[in-house]
């Protein structure tokens, strides 16, 4: 089960031609797959396209009355090679995952994919995940178009737009035989906005049909001597094709007066942020209405040289407006304009920055700079020769504290690391490496463990060079997501293969929980449509993996440290395995809260644990936060003026996962914590109990209390 | 507070008629909520909204934003920005007090038009939580920074509004949104828009309803009285301890002010963790330096004397611990914060991992030296007593041992832990009497260095090490003029970090003039 439920929202998936959707960008996506007949659909989840595999699992009802199959592939590999289905049937086929590293994953598939060539239309959805908000290494998915030959859309990010876009993108591929990718940036995929629907519509030939009357042609196998017709075919046929269809049904568009001695060539991705710059330069209005000539590229690769020159015709300058690096667009275009012998200057990246995404200062920057050197009576005075007063505003940069992502409350990898931080203050600092998941936050402080993460299912693989052992066994850290998603052949197997005497620590959470807590097939819930509860110990043992502990309560974090000790000092051969299950907590609290309220009010005997710190004991040194983080475990100022420092306080966040006790008995810190379990609705023999125990307590501190001197303020 | 302020207007205000609103929280406050319910009263009121938001991992706990145009519907749709601009930002929602910072830095709060709505309460950032000395950063730099930038600042402690209704923040913000009057919207549209979302819509609206007057200028909701005792309330207890209670009381009485105010609390402290003769002790100690003080330096050294020995009398042993755990003020704070009510019972465990050196600590002093000093009874102790013990310290088994622990009290003076106590305190007012015949400023550093020293086991070994370090390299500087504010420097040092790489930085910068 998804951590977001998008059951409501699919019913507007139902809506039909007439009607209006409101929604997110990623919705509306799907909406579009449906109104173009689309056959199967799969992908892999990860920002910023989670939530339309989410969607599309909640809608796997409507998929089936539509006759569409859908997919939760085990990686974006998988999912790109599901295209394979559109290779010699007229069925059209969508997949889903991220950029820039879920289509380097797929570059296989992709590839081989773009060498035979498609009949029915292949269309690749890729959420950009570039720039603020973006959790990956920053890169563009735009080489992988050009290396392979297939077709990158952009559209404008717009509701309307991406609809479109969709439609398009579908036609394009059947008229040029080659896969599209569509490409949505972050703010895109959750961009809210309308559009018009349309009625859904049942694919011609759906995927079970197509079994009934199974094709091959050898001639789309990518086996030599066709793949070199392949390589031929691309560029004599399907590039022209392509070209044809971009230019016949207009996808790129035009804004603003034809003439006009400058222009603006955009990505369509980047056309908002353009267009919000003109607006504050005074050069658009509010619908967009733009003095500047704007060139939108809904399709940047391959760039039409035809429209790209009919553009550049008879202005002094052109700037191209593409973000991230290098500049493929902005060197096509000035190889054209060469090759043309044409006049006009292209600027680009000598005015707005090669790196990094373009926000909108930076945009307005860039558009301001080209237009005061090549146009600068568009400009107005003030935009000129800028004379406005900032206000001195005090610099706040020493003051406010980073604030990057961490683990939740209550999170079961916490005592993992804390456990892990133990061992290495016996060892002395270890080698690890990490993957890809929400363990990866434990690279941060408190815990600083793991120097690198190599992709997703690579972490012992990315540790292998050490596998021959030393002094002390490296440790490689992997989660169960990236297990599943290549990490039992790329890196179990590899450890397995090479007799590794590495240790690899498998963090099981019971979901793929970074990407928004989708099951996996280790999952433990019941999913109606998918086979889960399958243990990562078997897969271990089947692959061969000798040594495997498996600890089912990671919070248990002196057992945690005992294990990752035995595994780095054990004497057995061959690759120590370790894997520690605890379910991911934000799934947990939200299954278990409105179970836990409805047992409550039916009656029943319901314990419900928080942890506290008395204030007294604590003597501020922070060390319990070193080993924990927890966003509930926090600081709080005294009211006595003999302490200086802030004191350990746990608020009423706090979901009693226990890794504070834990941690300070484990470590030996401190006897400041306590657990505080509220009995709800406790049976009559334990009430009985607790009064009676109460009542001798009560005596004794009274008795106490009226012995000693009594402060009014000693609290 | 309003601050108006007259700046030439920024590019932007060219658009006509749209306005921009972007919310800075951090992730997991319901921000997304938040900008689900301002789409909503916007669309309901003839606007067209576009909102956006950065999903991903920023909502694992890290600081995430949120933005929303809105215009008046017209006949052809607007071209709107997904991000917000420096400078071009009408409203600002900072969920919590740094996020406001954050949200200054980067430009979004600008004088000639960002109404800046902002949460007070602190999530504090691990940076700041995990430094073993006051790392929380300074709100009232960024206060004063937002009363520079912003047109209009509205901040209250809008995490306890809300609490105080049984709501979230996502409710109480968007009440001093609705309150603020920055958009144009009724407040009925607001509510309406809560309660279309149909998920705890009452306690939603108390919060908002809350959190609207408090945006229009009204009070914040007052909070309960404490359940501690007022500080005047009388000191009561046997006779002959309030005879003596009272003899010390003079003596403090009798201490200039400016000590009297922390010899006071210290007192306490020290008669509570013992007997008024251990407060006469403290007192001894603190007069005496006092005596060698005046007036003329602030009575920083008498200051530091009242604070830090008393801190230092009342050492963090077992007794302690006990003492403080069975005590009925404890069960009743407990019961307070759990907000226990007659249908439900209270169950308490706490954690205590003994070792063998604190089993030790607490036998007569000359039998525990010689078995401190013994490996094969150390090892026999911890063998017998040094593993994680959890007590359930509501039952009578648990609160019996604790309670006979607790009543130990008078007898600690046997201690081995005790005597081990009095000569390092010895050692440490020697060290600082020291300093006192010839640089004031370093005998108070000398006092003050006994911050360092706090925790248990492990950290508060690490603790007096760096104590000692510290003590050790104020020699290193002994006579310079600049003297003092090295050993400050070392202490600060001492406190960035738990191993003392910053001490021994800066150990190594005074080694290299010094």
């Amino acid at each position: 089960m998804a951590e977001r439920s998008f059951k409501a929202e699919v019913e507007h998936l139902r809506k039909g031609t007439g009607d209006t959707f409101t929604g997110e960008g990623i919705l509306a996506i799907t909406k579009a797959l449906l109104e173009n007949g689309v056959g199967y659909v799969g992908g892999y989840q990860g920002a910023p396209i989670s939530h339309l595999m989410d969607v599309l699992a909640d809608a796997e009802e409507l998929l089936g009355e539509l006759g569409v199959r859908f997919e939760a592939n085990a990686n974006e590999a998988a999912a790109a090679a599901m295209l394979a289905a559109s290779v010699h049937y007229p069925i059209r086929g969508a997949v889903t995952f991220k950029g820039s590293v879920g289509v380097n994953v797929a570059s296989d598939a992709l590839a081989n994919l773009s060498s035979s060539g498609v009949t029915g239309g292949a269309l690749v959805i890729v959420g950009e995940d570039y720039g603020e908000g973006s959790s990956i290494m920053q890169e563009r998915t735009h080489a992988f178009a050009m290396k392979s030959q297939f077709w990158l859309l952009d559209p404008r990010p717009n509701l309307p737009s991406i609809v479109k876009a969709v439609g398009d993108g579908f036609e394009l591929s059947e008229a040029s035989n080659t896969p599209v990718m569509m490409m949505v940036r972050i703010r895109g995929c959750h961009v809210t906005g309308s559009f018009e629907t349309r009625d859904n519509r049942r694919p011609e030939l759906t995927v079970r049909d197509a079994l009934s009357n199974p094709v091959s042609d050898f001639n789309r196998v990518v086996l030599p001597p066709m793949s070199f017709r392949h390589e031929q075919d691309k560029v004599e046929k399907r590039w022209p094709a392509a070209e044809k269809f971009i230019v016949e049904r207009g996808l790129n568009e035009q804004f603003g007066p034809r003439e006009a001695p400058v222009g603006i060539v955009c990505q369509g991705g980047m056309y908002n942020g353009v267009i919000r710059a003109l607006q504050r330069l005074g050069l658009a209005n509010l619908h967009g209405d733009s003095q500047v000539p704007v060139y939108v590229l809904n399709v940047t690769y391959p760039l039409v040289a035809s429209e790209c020159l009919d553009f550049c015709a008879g202005k002094d300058a052109v700037l191209v407006v593409e973000e991230g690096q290098p500049e493929f667009i902005e060197q096509q275009l000035g190889s054209y304009l060469y090759r043309a012998g044409a006049q006009v200057a292209l600027h680009g990246k000598d005015m707005l920055p090669m790196a990094g995404d373009y926000t909108g200062q930076i945009m307005l920057d860039g558009v301001t700079a080209f237009l005061r050197k090549s146009a600068p009576d568009m400009l107005e005075g003030r935009h000129l020769a800028p004379n406005r007063v900032e206000p001195e505003i005090p610099d706040l940069t020493s003051t406010v504290p980073i604030r990057p992502p961490g683990f939740c409350t209550g999170c079961p990898e916490r005592p993992i690391f804390a456990a892990m931080k133990m061992v290495q203050e016996q060892t002395g600092k270890l080698q690890i490496t990490a993957d890809i998941g929400c363990h990866l936050f434990a690279a941060m402080p408190p815990f600083e463990i793991g120097g690198s993460t190599m992709g997703y299912g690579l972490g012992p693989a990315s540790n292998a060079a050490f596998d021959g052992g030393g002094e002390r066994r490296a440790i490689s850290v992997l989660g169960d997501g990236g297990f599943w998603h290549n990490g039992l052949s790329s890196s179990i197997g590899n450890m397995v293969f090479n007799k590794s005497d590495s240790v690899a620590l498998i963090v099981d959470n019971y979901y793929s929980a970074a990407t928004g807590g989708q099951d996996i097939p280790s999952s433990r819930a019941e999913n109606a449509t998918k086979s889960t509860q399958n243990p990562i110990t078997d897969a271990l043992k089947g692959a061969g993996v000798k040594w495997v502990r498996q600890i089912d309560h990671t919070y248990d974090v002196g057992k945690m440290r005992d294990t990752l000790h035995e595994a780095l000092t054990t004497d057995e051969p061959g690759p120590k395995v370790i894997v520690a299950s605890s379910e991911c907590m934000l799934n947990r609290q939200r299954r278990e809260k409105p179970q836990r309220a409805k047992a409550i009010k039916a009656g029943r005997r319901v314990e419900v644990p928080r942890f506290g710190v008395d204030e007294e004991v604590c003597t501020g040194d922070h060390a319990c936060i070193r080993l924990s983080g927890c966003p509930s475990l926090s600081l709080k100022r005294l009211d006595d003026p003999l302490r200086d420092d802030p004191v350990a306080a746990i608020d009423q966040t706090c979901v009693g996962c226990g890794n504070c006790g834990e941690v300070a008995d484990a470590a030996v810190l401190c006897p400041s914590f306590y657990r505080a379990e509220v009995v709800h609705n406790p049976g009559r023999w334990e009430k009985r109990r607790a009064a009676w125990a109460k009542a001798i307590i009560g005596w004794l501190m009274t008795r106490r209390d009226a012995r000693r001197l009594q402060f009014g303020d000693t609290a | 507070m309003t601050i108006a302020q007259n700046f030439p207007a920024t590019p932007g205000a060219d658009v006509d008629g749209v306005l921009k609103v972007a919310i800075l929280a951090v992730g997991g406050q319901g921000g997304g909520v938040l900008t689900s319910w301002i789409e909503a009263v916007a669309r309901s009121q003839g606007y067209v909204a576009q909102a956006t938001s950065v999903a991903g991992v920023a909502q694992r706990t890290g600081a995430t934003i949120y933005y929303i145009e809105m215009c008046p519907v017209t006949d052809r749709p607007p071209v709107l920005s997904l991000a917000p601009a420096p400078g071009d930002v009408d409203v600002m929602v900072a969920a919590e007090m740094m996020e406001a910072g954050r949200a200054i830095m980067r430009g979004f709060v600008t004088p000639d038009r960002t109404v800046l709505i902002a949460s007070t309460h602190r999530a504090l950032a691990v940076s700041e939580k995990t430094i073993p000395g006051d790392g929380i950063a300074n709100s009232e730099e960024v206060r004063a920074a937002a009363e520079l930038a912003a047109r209009q600042v509205i901040m209250a402690d809008f995490e306890d509004v809300a609490v105080r209704s049984g709501s979230v923040i996502s409710a109480s913000l968007f009440g001093a949104l609705a309150g603020s009057g920055a958009l144009p919207f009724p407040r009925d549209a607001y509510e309406d828009a809560i309660r279309a979302a149909g998920k705890g819509v009452d306690a939603s609206l108390r919060a908002f309803a809350a959190a609207y007057d408090v945006a229009q200028g009204g009070a914040l909701p007052t909070a309960p009285k404490d359940s501690a005792k007022p500080r005047d309330e009388a000191t009561t207890g046997p006779a002959k301890q309030l005879a003596a209670w009272s003899a010390l009381e003079g003596r403090v009485a009798a201490l200039p002010p400016e000590v009297a105010e922390l010899a006071d609390p210290g007192l306490r402290k020290v008669v509570d963790f013992m007997d008024t003769d251990y407060g006469a002790e403290y007192l001894d100690r603190v007069e005496r330096l006092v005596a060698r003080d005046d007036g003329a330096q602030d009575w920083r050294l008498g200051r530091a004397a009242a604070k830090h020995i008393a801190n230092a009398m009342t050492y963090d042993d077992i007794i302690r611990v006990a003492d403080a755990k069975t005590r009925a003020h404890r069960f009743q704070r407990i019961h307070d914060e759990m907000g226990m009510g007659e249908d439900k019972l209270l169950q308490l465990t706490e954690y205590f991992h003994p070792r063998a050196e604190e089993v030790v600590s607490l036998f007569p002093a000359r039998l525990g030296g010689r078995l401190r000093a013994s490996e094969k009874w150390m090892r026999r102790l911890d063998r017998w007593f040094g593993r994680g013990r959890r007590l359930r310290s509501n039952g009578l088994r648990s609160f019996l041992m604790l309670y006979w622990l607790g009543g130990l009290r008078r007898y600690r003076r046997r201690t081995l832990r005790h005597a081990d106590e009095v000569a390092h305190l010895a050692r440490w007012l020697d060290t600082v009497e020291g300093w006192l015949a010839s640089d004031y400023d370093m005998a108070v550093e000398a006092l003050n260095a006994r911050r360092l020293i706090k925790g248990y086991s492990d950290t508060h070994a690490r603790g007096l090490s760096k104590f000692d370090r510290v003590l050790a390299a104020m020699e290193l500087v002994r006579g310079r003029p600049d003297a003092a504010d090295w050993a400050s420097r070392l202490r600060n040092a001492a406190l960035t970090d738990e191993h003392g790489k910053e001490l021994d930085g800066a150990i190594e910068t005074i080694r290299s003039f010094a």
